[in-house]
């Protein structure tokens, strides 16, 4: 018998499924495809905390920052974690001030923001840029390969009985007197009381399918790999427009510099931000601007060869804020989605939450901005 | 708007451009290579007589790789020797677009294929039409496939001894009567190969590979061995051979990169074409090998009928036929020199797979499921080739498509400074 099926084995769905199982629960995960194909596998393995502004996502980031590597260490996995900081630069004086009245208000929520002396940023960064007005030191943000670590989550779940199943697609749920019943998939039908929607960008259409639609939107999301390079980033680096791009909803496109080093030696150039469906063509206007912005930031990238880009959809809301709860519609319908480009970080205290609440244990954030029934989510 | 634009200056391609002017339309022929040719009519970069003169109507951009295609036939392109400063870049609209850019070779990995001294059959051929250099002066040619032939003559041809031409299957070309009929024409070309290899005393033989290549820094010997139908090794039938370089071909790899990026569909690991050549796509057409592996007069056929077919002309039946025809025999061709499954036994735990990342053998069976996540756990074709060497192999390991490393946005490397840089026409 399962308790809880969970649609979708991307890292949210690894993670809710993760932090059922480790209560006792019975869980099958259920992919179309093979694990961490999608979103996960799309993604630059952010963990961060820099990039957001005092407020409910940043409560839930600073619990997964904490959740991360005591998880990684109880499953005994590495998932290449590397704790290596951020640094937020600007380069004008208006994001000089935006820059400082972001960091004085995460200050004010916990967060660990350090202003740099030119000094101080150009022997943390050496092959900066000379021309900036202002740097800010992360030292919380964190990186880990995204992959490796659902992969990780996944193997608990199995370990504890669970079951992850590849190549089925969930199609729709059963009910029974006004709430779920089962799950349906393209095989058959598995009885259980709760099924969770972790489909990241495809959630809506699973929602849609179960009878309970919610707002959830692709938007695109491109980076650019270099050429392995005997130079390297030794942190993330970001422009300071980043929070700006995060926050906004313009389908017009919008380029935010994140450039970082990987161990394998090539650099990250991230990252864009477009809302075009699920159309995944490249477009070289992307590439150009992510291009100017990190030659911007880092010079010496003028000759460096870009030998590689790789993009995915990331889930949004349109409020901007994750998707965790039940659905009040539908007894037994839960979602756990809307992350857009920050579900690696977010995962672990998602999972952490998604549980608390289905077992109703007290919750370790907050959890009503994430509630399903705000107007953003449920259409009226 | 350009006209027709036809990327790849190989067989497939020069008969597409010079079909479309004469059918007159203004061209613009596109090929990386700073000479027309492709690899097959590779000219000698040091006889400057041209051997491939083009119709009035078509501009050559030599030195020129398309680096990006976007929706609506719109092409990237830069101009430049690719490791030199300063390239120039430029956007072209295509009112139809013929895709040509051939193959590459495929060589499946063995224990040692890395030494320096190991080339690729078609490396080895390039460099001795391209620049008159043998790769060695005790050289051994393996693998699979008529290809062995010519590259055998080229090395000989460039100074080089030639120890043997190992083939690792006995193609069974009495199974083929119709394949074998279509490809009549070539039985001359077939003849004059083994004709030089006679004369000078080169040792043909068929069901023997080389399983392993030794060397300290570089290649010193290779074991060679007697093959089953599957390409397993026949026990007690491993010899060790003295050389210093080694060619390996086991057939070809479409270049799939512009074709995907262009939208255009594929089956069975090339793109799909009806008979005019046209793609899935609307204006966009397809010819010589990413249709299909079938040699340089298949590709100059198709690629004919592309350029016709582009350019709004009627393509004569005749043209259709002969088309029909050399499918067959390369269809047979192809059945008759199959890859055999057994190579995996060459294989051992250390045995590089991706050798851009160094990803043995042993980290490829550890990795993740689906091709996206095998990729990132073990990256394999994460690498400056982009899986363009190791793709098929790992690929074939993993149970996964053939086509699985075809998608590549980026299809040829281009420097951040050049992206910036404002076009430049």
């Amino acid at each position: 018998m399962v308790d809880v099926t969970v649609v979708g084995a991307g890292v949210i769905g690894a993670a809710c499924a993760e932090a059922l199982s480790a209560a006792g629960l019975r869980v099958l995960v259920v992919d179309r495809a093979d694990p961490a194909c999608g979103t996960t596998a799309a993604g630059e393995g952010n963990v961060l905390l820099s990039d957001k502004p005092p407020g409910p996502e940043l409560e839930l980031a600073r619990v997964s920052r904490a959740l991360w590597p005591e998880l990684l260490a109880h499953l005994g996995a590495s998932a290449e974690w590397e704790p290596k900081g951020g640094i937020v630069v600007a380069t004008t004086d208006a994001g000089a001030a935006a820059l400082a009245a972001t960091a004085s208000g995460q200050r004010e929520s916990g967060v660990d923001a350090v202003a740099l002396t030119p000094d101080q940023v150009a022997d943390m960064e050496p092959l900066l840029t000379k021309h900036i007005t202002a740097a800010m030191h992360y030292p919380e943000d964190a990186q880990l390969q995204p992959v490796l670590a659902t992969v990780a989550l996944l193997t608990a779940v199995r370990q504890r009985g669970g079951e992850v199943r590849s190549g089925e697609a969930a199609v729709g749920v059963v009910t029974k007197g006004g709430a779920v019943a089962g799950v349906r998939t393209e095989r058959e039908t598995v009885p259980c009381r709760i099924v969770v929607n972790a489909c990241g960008p495809w959630s809506a259409a699973f929602a849609r399918a179960a009878g309970a639609p919610i707002d959830v939107l692709p938007r695109r999301g491109m980076i650019l790999v270099t050429a392995p390079l005997p130079q390297s980033v030794r942190h993330k680096v970001y422009d300071a427009d980043y929070v700006g791009a995060v926050a906004s909803g313009d389908a017009d496109l919008q380029t935010s510099t994140v450039v970082e080093s990987t161990q394998a030696g090539t650099v990250l150039i991230g990252s864009s931000r477009q809302r075009v469906g699920f159309d995944d063509t490249i477009r070289v206007d992307v590439v150009t601007e992510l291009a100017r912005k990190a030659v911007a930031l880092f010079p010496f990238l003028a000759d460096v060869p870009v030998m590689r880009a790789y993009g995915g959809f990331r889930p949004y809301s349109p409020d901007h804020l994750p998707v965790i709860g039940e659905d009040p519609r539908l007894p037994g319908l839960w979602h756990a989605t809307g992350h857009e480009g920050a579900g690696i970080g977010l995962a672990p205290a998602t999972g952490r939450l998604l549980a608390d609440l289905v077992l109703s244990r007290p919750p370790s954030v907050d959890p009503r901005p994430f509630r399903v029934d705000r107007p953003a989510v449920i259409a009226a | 708007m350009s006209s027709v634009v036809v990327v790849g200056a190989g067989p497939a391609g020069l008969a597409a451009a010079a079909a479309a002017a004469r059918a007159g339309r203004d061209v613009l022929l596109i090929d990386a290579e700073s000479r027309r040719g492709g690899q097959y009519h590779r000219q000698d970069l040091l006889d400057t007589t041209e051997r491939f003169p083009l119709p009035p109507g078509v501009e050559h951009l030599a030195e020129t790789v398309v680096w990006a295609v976007e929706p609506g036939r719109r092409l990237h392109l830069l101009t430049g020797p690719a490791d030199g400063p300063g390239r120039r870049r430029r956007t072209v609209d295509a009112a139809a677009l013929v895709i040509a850019p051939g193959a590459h070779d495929r060589v499946l990995p063995f224990p040692g294929w890395t030494l320096p001294g190991v080339y690729t059959a078609g490396a080895a051929q390039a460099m001795a039409k391209g620049q008159r250099v043998a790769v060695g002066r005790r050289v051994l040619v393996a693998g699979t496939g008529p290809f062995l032939l010519p590259v055998a003559r080229a090395v000989l041809g460039a100074g080089a001894e030639v120890a043997a031409v190992l083939e690792a299957n006995r193609p069974r070309w009495h199974t083929e009567p119709r394949g074998l009929a279509a490809g009549l024409a070539k039985a001359p070309e077939l003849l004059g190969y083994l004709r030089t290899l006679a004369k000078h005393r080169v040792p043909y033989r068929t069901r023997t590979a080389v399983i392993a290549a030794h060397g300290a820094d570089r290649l010193e010997s290779v074991t060679t061995a007697r093959l089953d139908e599957r390409w397993r090794v026949r026990p007690g039938t491993e010899r060790e051979l003295e050389v210093d370089a080694l060619c390996v071909g086991h057939g070809f790899t479409p270049r799939l990169e512009l074709a995907v990026a262009a939208g255009c569909a594929l089956s069975g690991g090339f793109v799909s074409v009806d008979p005019a050549q046209r793609t899935s796509v609307p204006g966009v057409y397809a010819a010589g090998e990413v249709t299909g592996i079938g040699g340089a007069d298949l590709a100059a056929a198709e690629g004919a009928v592309a350029g016709l077919a582009a350019a709004g002309a009627p393509v004569p039946p005749r043209l259709l036929r002969r088309v029909r025809s050399l499918r067959r025999f390369a269809a047979a061709l192809d059945r008759v020199h199959p890859v055999g499954d057994g190579w995996r036994e060459w294989l051992t735990d250390d045995t590089l797979i991706c050798r851009c990342e160094e990803v043995p053998y042993r980290a490829l069976r550890a990795a993740a499921p689906g091709a996206r996540a095998l990729r990132l756990t073990s990256r394999a074709g994460l690498g400056l080739c982009q899986g363009r060497t190791c793709g098929a192999a790992v690929a074939d390991l993993c149970g996964l498509p053939g086509d699985a490393f075809a998608r590549r946005p980026i299809a040829a490397p281009v420097r951040l400074g050049e992206l910036i840089d404002e076009e430049n026409e």
